[in-house]
């Protein structure tokens, strides 16, 4: 056993953590929020060339990471920062589905990915689909050497900058079968792709993706046909550790500035973290934070392993996610006072990362049901 | 015990029903359902429809034109608005300010500020916390000074709810600065047009901007503003607090937020079926909804052993502790119902734009509500000051 960053990791959350503190302050990261692209190139371009995004991807894929604690270092430290830029929509989902299924030619992406000059997105799921991986109604159907796509995929997080589109669709079956789901590399600007974009509450922007007779060659196809849903859902269990690990990043900067805050704070003649009411809650996220730290590790460690131990690890750390992340953004604005529910204030931003996180990838009771079913197999 | 209604009680829910079916327009009640602003327009439209009816002020002594309902008068006018989307009332002038004044302003004070309070002519916003001063309030620092006929006022005050709106506003200051902190504080009415008076808007952290500073720089206030006696504030303060507290458990906003969440998981689909099947989401609705029956009849014996001629002390606290709990916790189910389409920012819809949101469960902005509804366990005395009334109460001596 040992619990120790390796020395490669340890010189990539040095050097990210440093680039973040002087590029990335609540001023400067709330124009970005107020942006109309809601995000910032000149960030993205900045921690691409750091090498943030090469660390999310093999050695085999082109990069020099990759594996659960590289993945966790780098999102633990955008998450303590509260970074809005859409590394899990274009490194960890979409190019990542590249880089697991793609031939020789989609392959190619990859370097462009690596180096900050391809923006990406995941179309899959659904208005109806909720967090069901399985659940894919949208049809792709094969026309002479075409396939052509219909159907409507819902808040597809960067889809407006993205210029290639990963899309789900259903060769055959029904929503809510394993098997008859297919990926296809769509560029944004094929015939037939509506988005109607908007922001999102905690930062970035999504857009409802209808897709009207969407025709693409069969080699715009990532993988096999049909058998697409394995890797789906393995890239998901990835995008959970990145997204359990930002989460950890933002709840410590919470954490920190409520400490800080019960300190400094004076109300009836003393710092209020003497009053026993505020020090003791102040204690229980302390510990809370302890074991949200060890549910990423476990996370993280066992994102190789096969898919049964892997599922459930993943269930497992989105669950106590779930609650524990729920507890330090309520607690941590309670508090607070007034002052924490102000959007200039740092952790009006981080409580509002964190507790959307529920709502990606699986909420806190999806996780739990699922925690049931993989342990029980 | 007896816990059917009498018949005149029930002929009066029909009469409140009647009354909001036939009167209660309907663009106000869809953007309350749609958790929507109304704006300054849409307050006043309900606030002049419920003064036409005598409805406003069902608190009020007649003798002053208020309805003078009782307890279960109350609650059941609170439970049939909620159900229906009425807005709610702005309760600074009619519940917070006017109480104080029938208790303790001159007769020219009352015959001048009550009537213009049901007409809409003064749209009234408080001036309590300060910076420095939120939980501990009595540490408040805006002074005023007297000068002949008129105070000098000078200071910060926060959080000051629809203060964009207002043109009057009722402040604490500290008129004496060498007494005991409570025994140096005064009750005054203060003109926001005057000369000095500056107000500047804070942006919450779900993109609304209800709340306000306003800062004060050698505002001239006339003496005959002075509420009761000078240096008694604290004690008009007081009473303010404990007397705005019938609806303070907010049992309607509650059933209709919990009435909201059982449709919204009824049409979000969970691994092929409606969500409100769902084991884990039902039990989380059912402990919620269990907690709530509970706290309802809670709040009812209160209220009603109130009316009766006992002032509501340590209950009131409680109310507001169990009341707060159960309204964040139905906000955090409506987020959780509306899963991945909590997401958005749904701002542009707070602000009563024509942008459709995305959502085709018309959830609208669950998780903005979500988030603006921290401020229930904060505001009107934290749930940590709450909790201390209470043991200082029960158990002498906590802090």
């Amino acid at each position: 056993m040992n619990f120790d960053l390796t020395e490669e990791r340890q010189m990539l959350q040095d050097s990210l953590r440093r680039f973040l503190r002087d590029k990335y302050d609540t001023a400067t990261r709330n124009k970005i929020l107020e942006s109309d692209a809601g995000m910032s190139t000149e960030i993205w371009t900045g921690l691409a060339e750091l090498g943030v995004i090469g660390a999310l991807f093999t050695e085999e894929q082109g990069g020099f990471g990759g594996k659960g604690f590289d993945i966790a270092v780098v999102f633990e430290e955008l998450g303590r920062a509260g970074v809005v830029e859409p590394f899990m929509d274009t490194a960890i989902l979409a190019g990542g589905l590249i880089a697991d299924l793609g031939n020789e030619d989609q392959q190619a992406h990859v370097e462009e990915i690596i180096g900050g000059g391809l923006q990406l997105a995941f179309a899959h799921g659904e208005p109806a689909s909720r967090y069901d991986l399985n659940r894919v109604a949208t049809t792709a159907k094969a026309e002479g050497d075409d396939i052509v796509l219909n159907g409507r995929k819902a808040v597809v997080i960067n889809a407006e900058a993205a210029d290639i589109l990963v899309v789900s669709a259903r060769e055959s079956g029904e929503p809510g079968d394993d098997a008859g789901i297919s990926l296809f590399l769509v560029p944004a600007d094929t015939k037939g792709i509506t988005l109607q974009g908007y922001a999102l509450l905690a930062g970035g922007r999504a857009a409802e993706v209808t897709l009207d007779d969407v025709t693409v060659p069969a080699s715009a196809r990532l993988g096999e046909a049909g058998k697409a849903l394995p890797a789906i859902e393995a890239r998901i269990a990835t995008a959970n550790v990145a997204l359990c690990a930002e989460t950890l990043g933002a709840m410590e900067t919470a954490c920190d500035l409520t400490r800080d805050y019960l300190g400094t704070r004076k109300q009836f003649g003393r710092p209020i973290g003497t009053f026993q009411a505020l020090a003791h809650r102040m204690a229980d996220l302390l510990i809370e934070m302890e074991q949200a730290r060890s549910a990423v590790i476990l996370a993280a460690g066992h994102l190789e392993d096969d898919r049964a131990s892997r599922e459930r690890h993943v269930s497992a750390t989105k669950n106590l996610m779930g609650r524990a992340g729920r507890l330090v953004a309520e607690d941590s604005i309670q508090m607070h006072g007034g002052i924490a529910m102000t959007q200039e204030y740092e952790l009006a931003h981080i409580a509002k990362r964190i507790v959307m996180a529920d709502h990606r990838f699986g909420d806190t009771d999806h996780h739990l049901e699922r925690f049931i079913d993989f342990a029980a197999a | 015990m007896d816990l059917s209604y009498s018949d005149e009680e029930r002929a009066f829910r029909e009469e409140v029903r009647a009354f909001l079916d036939e009167k209660l327009p309907k663009e106000l009640s869809e953007k309350i359902r749609k958790g929507e602003e109304l704006g300054k327009e849409g307050q006043e439209r309900w606030h002049a429809i419920l003064n036409e009816k005598g409805w406003l002020a069902p608190n009020w002594p007649k003798e002053f034109g208020g309805a003078e309902w009782n307890a279960v008068q109350r609650h059941i006018f609170e439970e049939e608005a909620a159900a229906a989307h009425a807005p709610r009332i702005v309760p600074f002038g009619l519940s917070m300010l006017a109480p104080v004044l029938q208790k303790f302003g001159s007769k020219e004070q009352q015959d001048y500020w009550l009537p213009r309070i049901l007409s809409g002519e003064d749209w009234w916003c408080q001036g309590y916390s300060e910076p420095g001063a939120g939980s501990d309030l009595a540490s408040l620092k805006t002074t005023a000074v007297r000068d002949g006929d008129h105070y000098i006022v000078n200071g910060q005050k926060t959080w000051t709810t629809l203060g964009q709106h207002a043109n009057m506003i009722f402040c604490l200051v500290r008129t004496d600065k060498d007494v005991k902190q409570q025994e140096g504080i005064s009750f005054l009415l203060i003109d926001m047009d005057t000369p000095g008076v500056e107000v500047r808007p804070i942006v919450l952290l779900d993109g609304g901007a209800e709340v306000n500073e306003v800062w004060f720089t050698d505002v001239k206030v006339p003496v005959e503003n002075l509420v009761g006696e000078e240096n008694k504030g604290w004690t008009y303060a007081k009473y303010l607090l404990t007397h705005e507290r019938t609806n303070i458990a907010g049992v309607g906003f509650s059933q209709a937020g919990l009435s909201a969440v059982k449709r919204l998981a009824k049409s979000e689909m969970a691994g092929g079926k409606p969500l409100i099947e769902n084991p884990h989401f039902a039990a989380r609705v059912a402990r919620v909804e269990i907690d709530l029956m509970a706290m309802s009849t809670t709040n009812l014996r209160i209220v009603s052993k109130a009316a009766a001629g006992t002032a509501p002390g340590v209950e009131s606290s409680m109310l507001k502790v169990k009341g707060t709990i159960i309204r964040q916790e139905i906000n955090d189910l409506a987020r959780r119902a509306a899963g991945v389409y909590a997401m958005p920012f749904a701002s542009e819809a707070v602000e009563g734009s024509n942008l459709a949101l995305p959502d085709p469960l018309n959830a609208g902005p669950v998780a903005a509500q979500y988030f603006n509804n921290r401020k229930l366990s904060i505001f009107g005395g934290s749930n940590e000051i709450q909790r201390g009334i209470i043991a200082k109460t029960m158990l002498g001596g906590g802090k």
